[in-house]
Formats: C-alpha cells, structure tokens, sequence
C-alpha cells in the first residue's frame, strides 16, 4: 500500500495494473525534474556560452574550464556532491531541488557547448553589419545573433532534452521518489522486481519518443532564417 | 575647412602582412571619393578601418574631429564601448555580400536600428523606412523577406538601410561586385542619385571603371598599402601619370572597354 492504493500480486498483469497508479506519482516528479533541470540548462548555458565569449580573460577561461569540468565528469559523482558536500557549506536544498540542480548544471555545461556552435554558425557578415549600424554588442546578441541561431540549435538541444528525461532516474539514489524510487520501493515490500522495473521501462519510451516528435514539430515549425525576439 | 576624415601615418598589419604603409589620407567634407586598385591593394582594409571592423596598429585616425584612439591613450581597439559607438554613429556602411538580416523583413530590416540605437519612435522610424524604400525603388517591397528578393533589391534595401541611421561617412566596399551583371545597373543607379546629396561624404571601393570616372570627385589608385597616384577622374583616366597606373588601368579597362548596359540609369 502507497499513496493509497494497495497492490495485487495474483497475476503479473492484475499485478503492474495495480501499481500503475503509484508509479504515476513518480512519473509526475520524473517529468518536474525535467522540466526544471531542463530550464536551468536552457537559460544557464546560454549564459555560459556569452560569458565564454568575453573579452575579459578571466571570466571566459573560468567558464571554459567549469564547462569543461562540469561535462567531463560522472553526473552521478555532482549528484552525491551537492547532495552530500553542500550541506557542510550550510547549504541545505530539499533532495527533489538537489537532484533537479544537478541535471541542471550537467546538462547547462552541454547546452553552452551547442549554443557556442551556433552562435559561431551565425555568418561574420551579420555582426559586421550590426556592428556599422551602430548595435550594441547586447544588441547584437539580441537582436541579430540569438534568434538566427534558435533554428540551428533546436535539433542538439531536443536530443538533450530526450537523454536528460532518461537520465531522471539516477535522482533516486539521493532519496527522490520518481519512477525507478517508487519501483524499487514496491519490489523491497513485494520481493517482486520484474514487474515494477519493467514497467518503468515501459513507461518511458513512449515519453521519450513523444518528446521526439515534439521537436520534431518545433524544428519543422521554426522559420529556418531565424526568428525575432521582439 | 577641416578634413571629415584623416588618416595619419596609419599603419596596419595582419600578422607578418603589412596591408597600410604609413598611410596618410584626407577627405573633405561632401567629398566623394573612389578607391581603385588590385585585390590586396589595402583600399577594402581602409574602409573596414573606418568602420571599426578592423583595428591598426600605429598612426592616428580621425572622423570628424574625433579620434578613433580616446583621449587617456587607448587604442582604437581597447577603446570602450560608448567610444566606439560615438564613431560610429558617424559612419554607415554598404558591403559587398549585402548582410541583411534574413530574419527580418524589409522594412524591420531598416527600422531596427534606428529605433534600438536612435530611440527613434517605431512610427516615425517606419515612415522614413518607407521614404527611403521608394527612393531606392522598392515602396512594394517592405514586407518581403531578404531571401525573396534578387540580388540587386537586397543591395538597394542595404543601401537603405545604411542611409536610415543618418551617416555623415557612407562607405561603399564594392556594393556591385557579388551580383549578377544586368542587376548591376539598379544599384549604381541609386548610389549615382545619392552622390548629388551635398553633405553626404561617401568613399567607394569599385571596379566599376566609367561608374567612378562619373560620380566621384576624387580617384585613388592604391597599390601594396599606399596611394600611388590620385586626381580628378577626366584627368585620371586620360592622362595617368605613374606607369603602375597605367598598367592597371589598361588591365581594367581592357575588360570594360564598350560601354555597359549597366550603367544606363535605373527605372
């Protein structure tokens, strides 16, 4: 019994039909993880990237080198870190924000890494122009070079959106109760891990190629010269 | 009067290349000037100068009274951004490949900086757009988009472009030389109507031989980062005085003998 329903072991299928609604509850915090670590890595890499372009040395090399950081090493070992090693800094976040922060911060060190491609796509000709019109660098960046890159960089940061939704997961080793926590759950208490395991499998792929086709739709939908911010 | 733009001793290299020599040039105010010569002669690298697209390495530079290095000793190119943009708000330029924005439209196109840059209003900002649209001849085309356009219209909405942030320098680096010959004619057409305005300072970068000889005031022959020869055009072209003139001259013109289709006036 979770969440108030109570499972029925008889048969394998009465079995899963039973814990379906439970592994729900997960899939709604697999998806809100997701989705908030999917914003950090949207917003923070296109910072990463700006900032790795900067005339100031300083900034851009300790950008490049936490990217280069962040993106070399086992998102696992940055999830038992800031799970385990922030708090000794007095910094205590509830485990779902940990691990949403995590995918966050892995997948931000990739998204800089598609942005940068594509700010660097944009031809010279378009910033020398904006530059003769008098454009602000922030300007240039607003106005002429982001929106031309978006219809570029949509098909690299769709892929990432489907691997981090995979990778959701691994937050149930720092105590959040997604799918795979709630399953492994289920079979400790039922000693039945077939079913809950390989329903969590199952449930994923249709997400994932759903997500697939979105974009899909977003990267045919998208005018290919790029679209106005303003 | 003071020159608007004068070049001093400017020497600019790209790594072991030197491309301008102790440069030393002037330009008076209205003047409209064309800079010929062979590829790699330097006269592209002295419009980029001026547009701050490029940066030099010794000499000095003025616009209109202004440095291009700021007055604590900086270079041009450490400069700050308010030094920067104090220049260019001096200076317009029309290239070579066009550079519209593709995903804008025509008149956005043109309306975008002066209203980001300018801050003028966006309704007073499209009604010059619109001017400047029927000037170049384009009036039904303000809601196309770049792609949709020839070749020729995508220069001659550059050149309005250009014209929309109030230049008292246009620059000109070879605005003819990426398109098709018969769309060649349209374009030097509008920029023969714009050498009548006054106060307007334009230099040119052509290959344009008998387009140069017909609106310029002034011709410059460069070769290997200096100016070997310059004059009036008639005298220019018919008596060139330095054999390295005549050589390029007789290379150039050799090519461009007959009179063009071309260079009839735009509709």
């Amino acid at each position: 019994m979770m969440y108030g329903y109570a499972w029925d072991t008889s048969t394998p299928l009465t079995f899963a039909l039973s814990i379906l609604p439970i592994l729900g509850f997960g899939l709604l915090v697999t998806l809100q993880a997701a989705a908030v670590g999917y914003a950090i890595a949207l917003v923070l890499g296109l910072v990463l990237a700006l900032l790795r372009r900067s005339r100031i040395k300083a900034i851009s090399w300790t950008v490049a080198g936490f990217t280069e950081f962040v993106r070399d090493t086992p998102l696992l070992v940055q999830l038992f870190f800031l799970y385990y090693v922030l708090p000794d800094f007095g910094i205590v976040l509830p485990a779902f924000m940990t691990g949403a922060l995590a995918l966050g911060l892995q997948y931000s060190a990739y998204t800089s890494e598609v942005y940068r491609a594509g700010i660097g796509a944009v031809p010279r000709g378009q910033w020398e122009a904006a530059t003769a019109l008098n454009l602000s660098r922030l300007l240039v960046y607003r106005d002429i070079v982001v929106p031309q890159m978006i219809p570029r960089i949509v098909p690299a940061l769709g892929n990432y959106l489907v691997s981090m939704l995979k990778e959701t997961p691994v937050l149930s080793v720092v105590t959040v109760l997604d799918m795979l926590g709630l399953a492994n759950m289920i079979g400790e208490r039922t000693f039945e891990y077939l079913v809950p395991l390989s329903l969590v499998g199952l449930i994923f792929l249709p997400m994932t190629l759903i997500c697939s086709a979105l974009i899909y739709l977003v990267e045919r939908a998208l005018p290919k010269s790029g679209i106005p911010l303003r | 009067m003071n020159p608007i733009i004068r070049f001093q001793n400017v020497t600019k290299r790209f790594g072991a290349l030197t491309v301008l020599d102790n440069f030393n040039f002037e330009v008076q105010r209205g003047e409209k000037v064309t800079l010929i010569g062979p590829s790699g002669s330097g006269k592209s690298t002295v419009l980029r100068i001026l547009m701050t697209l490029e940066p030099f390495q010794e000499g000095l530079l003025e616009i209109d009274g202004t440095s291009y290095h700021e007055p604590n000793g900086r270079g041009p190119f450490k400069a700050s951004e308010q030094h920067l943009h104090k220049i260019r708000s001096n200076v317009g330029m029309v290239f070579q490949s066009f550079n519209l924005f593709p995903h804008m439209t025509v008149l956005r196109n043109i309306v975008e900086a002066p209203v980001a840059v300018l801050k003028m209003k966006r309704e007073e900002a499209e009604s010059r757009a619109t001017e400047l649209l029927r000037m170049v001849g384009l009036s039904d085309k303000k809601d196309h988009f770049p792609s949709q356009l020839s070749g020729g219209q995508q220069q001659r909405v550059a050149i309005a472009r250009a014209l929309a942030m109030r230049p008292r320098v246009l620059l000109f680096d070879e605005p003819t030389s990426a398109l098709d010959p018969q769309l060649v004619g349209e374009v030097l057409g509008v920029i023969r109507d714009l050498a009548h305005e006054h106060d307007l300072t334009m230099l040119l970068v052509t290959h344009e031989m008998r387009f140069a000889r017909e609106v310029s005031d002034r011709v410059c022959f460069f070769d290997k980062g200096r100016i070997v020869e310059q004059g009036e055009p008639n005298r220019f072209f018919s008596n060139p005085q330095q054999p390295r003139t005549r050589e390029f001259l007789s290379s150039i013109l050799g090519e461009q003998g007959a009179p063009r289709e071309s260079l009839k006036r735009a509709p």
